[in-house]
């Protein structure tokens, strides 16, 4: 107990001057080691600028999803420090809000009800929070739909749902498990484009993981380039892409290609 | 023109009648009628030949069930079967749905508990019936035993598997959306759960009712199991068989009213 001061007094040393905006979640030599003896992350260190999107990148497998849950206090790390606007995280809290890759929806309730679930469990009355339910479902697209049951749409669709529901509970820093993999090529590019607007207008943070490098490049101001089980950051990449304008031009942007075949080359090795 | 108009909707109209007859031979209540109809056909064949002299046809069946039905002794037997029935598959579905929920939040009970229900489920427990009587004499709580020993292994063993299998990814979204212990619980397992509870309430409703009648068979004659017992005994066979076909009727209807009342209380995205 009395050791917790002494330690974190070197730690606040190294926090960068006043003035520089202090990252909104700070990771700090995490390590996650799993009953069994499977060594997940090692000593993985990264901050995440406030009010940006942040990328974990990496091979399959490499514990990217591990990082983010433990960042979300769903899963609890072996070592090391986690801090979310300044806190130290012990486990899930209102200032992050998690979309999973697999929706997530309860089959069995609207998608009203999804949506203001987060809402529900913090005892926010029913009429006060399907007003602001309803106003992220118009948000993310799905007006009209508010009714409708999980099974009755599509994939993307549903993502959408899973979407409104971490923005009704307007948490600080939005965490995002590969949320496109599960939706067609199509949807996902038009969700991409989405997201690319909602970092802009949102002000949130968000944290993004992804094993696509397109992907990646597309929708990061920041990717971490994460190594091979156990984890740690091989690379920081803050792809400098010029957004605005027609979204498709940043897909045949030089500057968006080049940083796509330099992770590309970065990542290959680890295929073997 | 106007012929030039119809004509190419000629082969389409001749077409219509037939596709709609083929429409109606494969409409699911075409086919269940059908079904019941080969089924009875048979009965009423098989009692003709005559299988046995102890075996009425389906029309003599019905004509005695008419007479119980006049003489007001069915109603008579089914109040009478309907109270241990009744008051045994009460205590099995409350402490059985308790009992299976508990198990599924706490190993250690499931543990302690289980093995007793599933060694129950897979034991021959009318075998058990003789030391009931032994134990509880021949009246009302030996019945009510026998309907609970077959009853609630079924629903038990059932409400375990339903709470175990809750979704990783709706107790993940609920933790991240800060739910309480209690709130999972009460808004996502027991919901999600629900379905498989009911298919256990099912099943456990039609071991009730075997064991009900096993009771009135083979402890002592009363209600429905008296009607069958006593007209075997002066060999009014067809009397006995509309008693079979009752309790039988009875409980088919019984099962389906209670998948109606699940799907109108706790599915609601099943509702058209």
């Amino acid at each position: 107990m009395s050791l917790s001061p002494a330690t974190a007094a070197p730690l606040r040393a190294i926090e960068p001057a006043p003035g520089a905006t202090r990252p909104i979640v700070e990771v700090r030599s995490v390590s996650k080691t799993y009953p069994g003896g499977v060594e997940a992350l090692s000593g993985i260190s990264l901050d995440f600028p406030e009010g940006k999107l942040t990328t974990l990148l990496g091979p399959s497998g490499c514990g990217k999803t591990t990082l983010l849950k433990i960042i979300a206090g769903l899963i609890p790390h072996s070592g090391g420090q986690v801090l979310v606007d300044g806190r130290e995280v012990t486990g899930p809290g209102p200032e992050r809000a998690f979309v999973f890759q697999d929706f997530a929806l309860m089959p069995w309730a609207s998608v009203m009800r999804n949506v203001a679930f987060g809402l529900e469990l913090r005892g926010v009355a029913r009429s006060q929070r399907e007003a602001v339910a309803e106003r992220h479902i118009a948000r993310v697209g799905l007006k009209g739909f508010e009714q409708k049951f999980p099974h009755e749409l599509s994939g993307g669709m549903r993502q959408r749902v899973g979407l409104a529901r971490a923005l009704a509970v307007d948490a600080k820093v939005v965490l995002m498990d590969e949320p496109f993999s599960a939706v067609d090529e199509q949807t996902r590019r038009k969700f991409q484009e989405e997201l690319l607007e909602l970092v802009a207008n949102e002000g949130k943070s968000f944290i993004f993981v992804t094993h696509s490098i397109e992907e990646a490049v597309y929708v990061s101001d920041r990717i971490a380039l994460l190594s091979r089980r156990p984890s740690r950051v091989s690379a920081i990449i803050e792809p400098k892409i010029v957004r605005g304008g027609d979204p498709e031009k940043i897909r045949r942007d030089s500057a968006y290609l080049d940083v796509v075949e330099d992770i590309w080359q970065q990542l290959k090795h680890y295929l073997d | 023109m106007q012929t030039s108009e119809l004509a190419p909707a000629l082969p389409a109209l001749r077409q219509t009648p037939a596709r709609n007859w083929r429409d109606l031979a494969i409409h699911p209540l075409v086919l269940r009628l059908v079904s019941f109809s080969i089924a009875l056909a048979l009965w009423e064949y098989a009692g003709r030949i005559p299988l046995s002299p102890a075996f009425p046809t389906f029309l003599e069946t019905l004509a005695g069930l008419g007479s119980l039905i006049a003489d007001g002794s069915l109603f008579k037997a089914f109040m009478i079967t309907l109270h241990p029935l009744v008051i045994g598959l009460a205590i099995s579905v409350v402490l059985g749905v308790g009992l299976g929920v508990l198990m599924g939040l706490h190993q250690p009970s499931e543990w302690l508990i289980a093995p007793l229900f599933i060694i129950a489920q897979a034991a021959p427990l009318a075998a058990l019936i003789p030391i009931l009587t032994f134990a509880y004499g021949i009246g009302l709580t030996a019945k009510i035993m026998t309907v609970c020993i077959m009853a609630m292994p079924v629903i038990v063993l059932n409400t375990l598997g339903a709470v175990r299998n809750t979704p990783q990814s709706l107790l993940e979204m609920s933790r991240s959306f800060l739910a309480t212990r209690s709130q999972c619980i009460r808004l996502v397992i027991l919901p999600a759960a629900s379905p498989m509870i009911f298919a256990g309430l099912r099943l456990g409703c039609a071991a009730a009712f075997i064991g009900v009648i096993l009771a009135e068979l083979l402890i002592t004659p009363t209600g429905i199991g008296d009607l069958i017992s006593y007209n075997q005994s002066v060999a009014d066979y067809p009397k006995m068989y509309a008693a079979i076909l009752s309790i039988i009727l009875f409980s088919v209807l019984f099962i389906e009213a209670l998948e109606r009342i699940e799907h109108t209380l706790f599915r609601p995205e099943t509702r058209a």
